[in-house]
């Protein structure tokens, strides 16, 4: 044995004892999360404030996360509480994935639907069971700048005008200028998602309708300067364009940066309101043997942690837990309120398998889109593509 | 019959069976199923090959893999025979280009890559900064497909390039001496030595490199999959990437090992023709 080898032996053997005390001792309940950042300390906050013991787990956001979240549900030796987007309960629910909740201890928690907005609650539901818990809703939104959109005459008293149609918006854009992400982003899907159901479309998909919102795309990519999200968001943020269309997430990151901003909600641009949203929600992904008592602190951790929602709020997350939502303390936490009409207004990804938070069929699609921001496609031919990635991922067996 | 050897074998029988023979069996029976990651698996004939040699996917993948395949090998053969070159002259700071050349092939690909992000990056990255500074345009490294393939096979070539230079180096070395000063006298110019003498004594190094360097190329994964972050670059998506996606992101282990058996006959193919081909050559000496 060389010197090298004797060096990373000696480090192999510290890391398996040292893993091995730090789970010898008393152990809380397993709880794994896609929170970094901003979100990551705010959890981290919440965890800490209540009093069921959690030993969180934080992993990589999106496709890794959800990759191992399902291994570990497979395997029935899931952590006992996790997060996940609402959007993809359709492809883990049906497969087994996750355990259902027991309706009566939830009620006994005080996790009861009416203390949910129901945009959210139904979809937490799979065959006549509860699956999910919301902790939030989370839009997208309209950031604008209020110092260049006062210039360009879009106030009034210090807020934004009413927009209301494709031509004031198209306006506003090009009066104050707009960043946007576009390029290598899921940002395009949602603004899709947006307009289409906004025209009420249905299913995947309306061709009408979904010419009509990507001939607005079209013309709005043709006012905007196609970026990545990061630079949208340094634009943005440094006073270089007057909107900012992107999740309300990205709130905290303007405040630190003292961007003179404010939010708005999506505009209403066709017949109805809605937005594209999402929920982070709490599930129990499957165990093999579930343990009844372990499952009771989960849900009693649960209620205390959406009780903390108010310092989740400060991330820009709508509360979904109502008595925190319609808590004074929260109308009071600006400019977080100024949109919280949203949470009645969400539009969650299709009910399908393939679709939900960093999905096949947002990347696939989201492509596409960006390519009619970016100027690089035309509506029909992005039609086109839509129908043929839909087409794809419909003819693909769902997994079982 | 002497059989004290097979039990000194055992311990890596026993490791290659569970962790190679099996699996492979196991992966057959799967590429006939429909089997998702939650263990239900239903018999469903050759369904899963008919689909794959549909899927568009899979053929774009495959592209990608042997346009990396056919763009890198050569690179990183070439690469590493001009550095073993250099590093084989007898020069005071020699040891310093061993040392150079070989180090990135140390790096774990998790570093490479967080290396090589940070140089691609749009605007404050190193290689764009640069760029601006000498008053030339910024490159989008990674934002089209063709930069991040492009992008990818430049790292890769960083990366890896020091293994072929260390089988080079030590092929170099055993180069007798006397070859050199004997045609030095008979008058020869060094790249008359390069061409006559070293370069046909490398044939032997050079097949190994290159048939090492084709089935590692077709096996790549790592480096794009990281490159390409969150979402992932669909257009340099490799083969690998596509089965790993199939089977752990979308659940279908059964397609996904019917594809990976599709990709092992190819691999085999190729390791079968190189085989042939060698084999002619000992035969004629």
């Amino acid at each position: 044995m060389n010197r090298r080898t004797f060096i990373l032996a000696g480090m192999a053997v510290a890391t398996a004892t040292g893993a091995g005390a730090a789970c010898s001792g008393p152990t809380g309940l397993a709880y794994w999360n896609l929170f970094s950042g901003g979100d990551g300390s705010r959890m981290t906050e919440m965890v800490g404030a209540i009093g069921t013991r959690l030993d969180a787990v934080t992993l990589a956001w999106g496709t890794p996360y959800y990759t191992k979240l399902a291994m570990a549900a497979a395997g029935g030796r899931a952590p006992d509480l996790a997060i996940l987007h609402l959007s993809r309960l359709p492809g883990f629910a049906p497969l087994g994935l996750l355990d259902p909740f027991d309706d009566d201890l939830l009620v006994a928690h005080g996790l009861t639907p009416d203390r949910f907005p129901q945009a959210v609650w139904n979809r937490a539901r799979h065959n006549g069971r509860t699956y999910a818990v919301p902790l939030d809703t989370h839009p997208l939104v309209l950031f604008y700048n209020t110092e260049l959109c006062g210039k360009a005459g879009l106030l009034q008293d210090g807020k934004l005008k009413p927009i209301r149609g494709e031509r004031q918006l198209l306006d506003a854009f090009g009066k104050a200028g707009l960043a946007l992400a576009a390029a290598r982003d899921v940002n395009p899907w949602r603004l899709f998602w947006t307009l289409y159901r906004q025209q009420d479309g249905q299913g995947l998909l309306d061709d009408a309708k979904a010419l009509t919102a990507l001939r607005l795309l079209q013309k709005i990519g043709a006012t905007a300067r196609f970026t990545d999200n990061n630079a949208a968001v340094a634009l943005f943020g440094s006073g270089q364009a007057g909107f900012f269309w992107n999740g309300e997430w990205e709130l905290p990151t303007f405040q630190e940066q003292h961007t003179p901003f404010d939010v708005a909600p999506f505009p209403q641009i066709y017949d109805r309101p809605a937005v594209h949203a999402d929920s982070h929600s709490f599930v129990l992904p499957h165990q093999r043997d579930r343990d009844p008592e372990r499952t009771a602190q989960t849900v009693a951790a649960i209620a205390e942690l959406v009780g903390q929602s108010l310092t989740w709020a400060r991330g820009g997350h709508i509360p979904a837990y109502q008595p925190v939502a319609t808590s004074s303390a929260y109308l009071n936490l600006l400019p977080q309120a100024n949109y919280r009409s949203a949470a009645a207004e969400a539009e969650l990804d299709p009910p399908v398998w393939f679709a939900g938070a960093a999905s096949d069929l947002q990347s696939s699609a989201g492509a596409t889109i960006g390519a009619v921001l970016g100027g690089t496609m035309s509506p029909e031919a992005a039609l086109g593509d839509l129908k043929a990635t839909v087409m794809r991922l419909k003819n693909t067996p769902s997994p079982s | 019959m002497n059989r004290s050897g097979f039990w000194f074998v055992v311990p890596f029988l026993v490791l290659y069976a569970a962790f190679l023979i099996v699996p492979m069996v196991i992966g057959l029976g799967a590429s006939v199923t429909d089997e998702g990651i939650t263990g239900h698996a239903g018999f469903v004939g050759g369904a899963n090959y008919a689909e794959l040699f549909q899927d568009p996917a899979v053929w774009s993948s495959l592209g990608h893999t042997l346009i990396f395949t056919v763009v890198s090998t050569p690179a990183i053969v070439l690469v590493g025979l001009a550095m073993a070159l250099l590093a084989n002259r007898a020069t005071p700071e020699r040891w310093l280009y061993r040392l150079a050349f070989f180090a990135p092939y140390l790096l774990p690909v998790s570093v490479v890559v967080l290396i090589w992000s940070w140089l691609y990056q749009p605007g404050f990255g190193l290689i764009n900064d640069l760029l601006t500074r000498l008053g030339l345009g910024e490159v989008g490294w990674l934002s089209t497909d063709g930069m991040a393939m492009t992008s990818i096979i430049i790292t890769t070539v960083w990366w890896t390039a020091g293994f072929s230079f260390l089988l080079y180096l030590a092929a170099l070395q055993e180069i007798p001496r006397q070859l050199y000063e004997a045609s030095a006298l008979d008058g020869a110019t060094p790249f008359q030595q390069l061409r006559r003498i070293t370069l046909p004594l490398l044939s032997r190094t050079h097949q190994l490199v290159i048939v090492l360097q084709v089935l590692a190329s077709l096996k790549v994964f790592d480096q794009i999959y990281l490159l390409s972050g969150q979402g992932g670059i669909p257009g340099v998506r490799s083969i690998v990437q596509y089965i790993y996606e199939s089977g752990f992101t979308r659940f279908r282990i059964g397609y996904a090992s019917a594809i990976s058996y599709v990709f092992f006959a190819l691999i085999a193919a190729v390791a079968l023709l190189h085989f042939r081909l060698t084999a002619g050559k000992g035969a004629k000496r």
